[in-house]
């Protein structure tokens, strides 16, 4: 039971890594990227939302939505409830951890869009994970995403000074350098999982 | 009649998470101060900083708390201060400042004691034996204010940062960037005659650096009917409160470094 726990979590971060392997959640990848404080606060909230999406998804779809025959709603009710929870969330930071809210901005909110969320609570049931390993998973893909947004921002940081060609600079030197990064992820296919 | 369970359950989880977050909206509602509101629309939201606070949010908490006096956004001008003065019953008046750039020394003028190919700003560059230009108190060039300046309103012209006074707000945001203290701030209205130049060596050796410097030569003080130029430190500087702008110093400048 562990050892299984432990696979799915480090196949979360690693081999199947929201960002760098599926190729989820790009945009605040690329959007939040600048600044390695931003970026961390992105990832603290993304595995903060990832983790309750989860946890409610998951009873909606195996105890509601599975018996009465309905699997063909998953998207539509996932989204239903991520919107929900994330503004949820957004009233209660804004009400108990001001800082907290003000430190995640407008970042909170764009996790409603954000489709690593809803591609996690949904890939939790083609994998046919159980609730606990589903929690797992999500937290997996959260530190996944929290580990390229860092790795990445990092990169950023040292493209920032260094002397790029007029016609890249901007976003076309950061998609390189992403898709160099998602290249280096490569490396721990069959690591894992 | 399969058709109805779907929308059932869509429908009712909706209406669970609308009526909980309405709940937990009116439950959780925060207090806001509605003075703070109002005065946070009549500032321009620029967030320069201009203020001494981290914001426009943070300005506008701070008036409305009384903890700062409401005539600190230079940006807003005379808009936000009739706008803060109507608001809050208090007569604010706001002297409108611009950015000047005390340096003349541009590409053609001063020419270079090193090669510089490190982090193209200013602020490393000084680092480096003062920066790369051969004078150690003028513009480096590499543009920080430019990057600072919040309106766009500076752009490097010939290796010497450049003015645009119909954008410039007065906020100061370049003069705390630029490593040489090249920029300052001074009364918008009425346009004075300002020295281009900053370098305090004696007119000898600021003459041999740099074409446009100031030589501390004193025909401007000697001209001025006022006494509004004096020359310490071998640097002429023109005082604006006593300036009347007749423009005896500009012709009398034998550096041509007097701007009209």
């Amino acid at each position: 039971m562990t050892t299984r726990l432990v696979t799915i979590l480090l196949a979360g971060i690693l081999t199947n890594n929201m960002v760098l392997s599926k190729f989820l959640g790009i945009c605040p990848f690329l959007g939040v990227s600048k600044k390695l404080n931003t970026a961390l606060s992105m990832s603290v909230a993304v595995i903060f939302v990832m983790l309750i999406a989860t946890a409610v998804t998951w009873p909606v779809y195996a105890l509601l939505l599975v018996p009465a025959g309905l699997e063909y709603l998953q998207t539509i009710v996932f989204i239903l409830i991520i919107a929900a929870l994330v503004q949820l969330v957004e009233i209660v930071l804004k009400r108990f951890l001001p800082p907290v809210y003000r430190a995640l901005g407008i970042y909170l909110p764009l996790i409603t869009t954000n489709c690593a969320v809803l591609g996690i609570t949904i890939l939790n049931f083609t994998d046919s994970l159980t609730f606990v390993e589903s929690l797992c998973n999500a937290l997996g893909a959260g530190l996944g995403f929290m580990l390229a947004m860092v790795l990445f921002a990092g990169v950023r940081s040292r493209l920032e000074t260094s002397d790029v060609p007029a016609a890249l600079q901007g976003l076309p030197i950061t998609l390189i350098s992403a898709s160099l990064v998602a290249l280096s992820f490569l490396g721990f296919a069959g690591v894992v999982g | 009649m399969n058709l109805w369970l779907p929308i059932l359950i869509v429908g009712v989880i909706g209406l669970i998470a609308g009526l909980g977050l309405s709940i937990a909206s009116v439950l959780m509602q925060v207090p806001v101060d509605e003075t703070e509101q109002k005065v946070r629309a009549a500032l321009p939201g620029a967030n320069c900083g201009a203020c001494g606070f981290s914001g426009c949010d943070g300005y506008a908490a701070a008036i409305a708390k009384g903890e700062a006096p409401p005539d600190r956004c230079a940006p807003g001008g005379a808009d936000t201060a009739a706008a803060l003065s109507e608001l809050l019953g208090v007569t604010v008046t706001l002297e409108p400042k611009r950015a000047c750039v005390a340096c003349g020394g541009n590409c053609d003028a001063v020419g270079q004691k090193l090669e510089y190919r490190g982090i193209p700003t200013c602020a490393a560059a000084a680092q480096l034996y003062g920066g790369p230009s051969a004078c150690a108190f003028g513009c480096i060039g590499l543009g920080d204010c430019a990057q600072a300046c919040p309106y766009g309103a500076i752009s490097v012209q010939n290796g010497v940062a450049s003015v645009d006074p119909a954008l410039c707000t007065g906020c100061g945001a370049c003069v705390k960037a630029c490593p040489k203290g090249v920029l300052s701030l001074r009364p918008a209205e009425p346009a004075r005659p300002l020295v281009r130049c900053h370098n305090t060596q004696k007119g000898a050796v600021a003459r041999k650096i740099c074409k446009a410097s100031c030589i501390g030569c004193m025909k401007c003080a000697k001209v001025c009917p006022v006494g509004a130029a004096s020359v310490s430190q071998n640097l002429a500087s023109i005082d604006p409160a006593l300036c009347t702008g007749c423009g005896a110093c500009v012709e009398a400048c034998p550096q041509h470094c007097i701007e009209g």
